[in-house]
């Protein structure tokens, strides 16, 4: 057996500003990146009533393009590619041959066969090894995440803040579409897209220009409430939006039915990777779901808390926490599908006790549009 | 920084003792670690601790941090102004946000603790790593 490479934590390009603006740092699936700067209930609510900045440079991207390039994406994602629009996103799933999650990512098309995936820090380097082994379309497939910064800009007051630093009229750019503009004067993918439930941006540029661009928005959209965000807040903003969390809600013993995330899976596209076992799933019924819960007393449930029916314990906490807009405690966990329904008690284990808890629909939080 | 009057443990919490009785709470530097306190649980008066016992909790949005006991001791208070106001510990950690009185069992113990400065030094020492 060889010995273990010890790999260098890995740095964006604003890793040096985080800690100048006194942000407390983590490690992040190998990456040092702010977990909060001002408090993550204050960070969290000024998303939700006025707009927050996050530096989210540790996504990966991974580019598929020229001839192949529709068909490979197609047979690795569950969601219709062919489908999209040039300008157009959409999210997905990266599938096994289980039908299972490799990793949940977002598509953008660029072109009739250009693609420009979003995945997750941790798994990018898996996601291309996984994309590569299946191309048997002669696709094009490159890893271009240290080419890219990805900043977020999210909130009610998003628009019109990043507005001050570009021509492109924002309001132009729907729900899930994105077009090539510039902010600052350079060059930068600006989609209409998120991780936190509110209206808002993820602008995507080359990181030499990280530092003037992030203290430009900052600066300007102080007055307007805009708060830098770290990994923290993102958490409980996407929690409370209801949405997955790879290696929580989703991995790879999970699929799509189990997930709730039926809508991103076309069964109807053609074959693609882990349909087979998708529709096998689909026709044997399943064992366990996804559902939300409020906890009733003042715990707080945690990942990996039991989660326990009349018959005993029925399944895990995948995400739990403390909602600082909805002021509840939250959480999502898996339970056999006839639990999934509105109200019905459950109690979860914490510490050496168990809470009331009932099971409420998801999204715990939806914006007034 | 740190109050000379309060003697502190490597766990990171603080006690200040006046006759026979002793508080608890948990350092600024906890405070800062945990970040947004959320929810506390607390002894029932009357309960009996040793000296390096878990008598509770303190939860930030975060994390969960279990507190121990400085000392041997009977819970004779427990502050329940922080059930509804929690962020009192964020605000005032060696003050208002306090956890528990305890009638002191074994007064020799309190000698085991830190002072302020060999606290700081503690805390200097970990902020390095």
């Amino acid at each position: 057996m060889s010995a273990p490479v010890t790999e260098q934590i890995r740095k964006t390009a604003l890793n040096s500003v985080h800690r100048r603006m006194g942000a407390k740092m983590v490690n992040f699936g190998g990456w040092d990146m702010p977990i909060e700067y001002s408090g993550i209930i204050a960070e969290h609510n000024a998303v939700r009533k006025a707009a927050g900045l996050f530096d989210v440079s540790h996504m990966g991207e991974i580019v598929i393009h020229g001839p192949g390039a529709l068909a490979l994406t197609q047979h690795v994602t569950c969601n219709d590619a062919a489908r999209l629009s040039k300008g157009q996103a959409h999210y997905s799933g990266l599938m096994t041959a289980q039908g299972t999650f490799v990793d949940d990512i977002l598509v953008h098309r660029m072109g009739e066969e250009h693609f420009y995936l979003c995945v997750n820090a941790s798994n990018q380097d898996k996601d291309f090894d996984h994309i590569a082994a299946n191309n048997q379309f002669g696709a094009k497939v490159e890893n271009v995440g240290e080419y890219y910064t990805q900043l977020a800009l999210q909130g009610p007051k998003a628009l019109q803040i990043l507005q001050r630093f570009t021509e492109t009229p924002l309001e132009s750019i729907k729900y899930y579409r994105f077009l090539h503009g510039k902010i600052q004067g350079e060059e930068a993918m600006i989609a209409r897209t998120g991780y936190t439930g509110e209206d808002g941006f993820e602008i995507y540029f080359a990181p030499e220009h990280s530092e003037k661009i992030w203290y430009a928005l900052l600066a300007s959209g102080e007055p307007d409430g805009l708060l830098p965000i770290g990994l923290g807040a993102r958490n409980t903003l996407r929690l409370e939006a209801g949405m997955c969390l790879y290696g929580h809600e989703i991995d790879d013993t999970t699929t799509v039915w189990e997930a709730n995330l039926g809508w991103i899976c076309k069964m109807d596209k053609g074959d693609f990777l882990g349909r087979g076992a998708l529709a096998a799933q689909w026709e044997k019924g399943l064992r366990r779901v996804l559902v939300g819960f409020e906890v009733q007393d003042r715990m707080i449930a945690r990942d990996g808390c039991p989660v326990f029916a009349e018959s005993g314990e029925v399944g895990r906490v995948t995400s739990g926490s403390p909602a600082p807009f909805l002021k509840k405690n939250i959480g999502m966990a898996y339970v056999p599908v006839a639990m999934n329904v509105p109200g019905t008690e459950i109690r979860i284990g914490i510490r050496n006790q168990q809470a009331a808890a009932r099971v409420v629909p998801v999204p715990f939080y939806k914006r007034k549009k | 920084m740190y109050p000379s009057n309060l003697r502190y443990t490597k766990e990171h919490e603080w006690i200040k003792v006046e006759g026979n009785f002793g508080t608890v709470g948990i350092t600024d530097f906890a405070q800062n670690e945990l970040g947004d306190i959320v929810f506390v649980e607390l002894p029932a008066v009357g309960r009996q601790l040793k000296s390096g016992e878990s008598f509770g909790t303190v939860e930030s949005v975060k994390a969960v941090s279990e507190i121990y006991s400085p000392i041997s001791g009977e819970v004779a208070e427990n502050n329940a102004k922080l059930n509804d106001a929690p962020e009192t510990i964020n605000k005032d950690p060696h003050g208002a946000g306090w956890l528990v009185k305890l009638r002191i069992t074994n007064a020799a113990e309190v000698q085991g603790l830190m002072d302020a400065a060999a606290y700081q030094a503690f805390i200097s020492e970990k902020k390095d790593h």
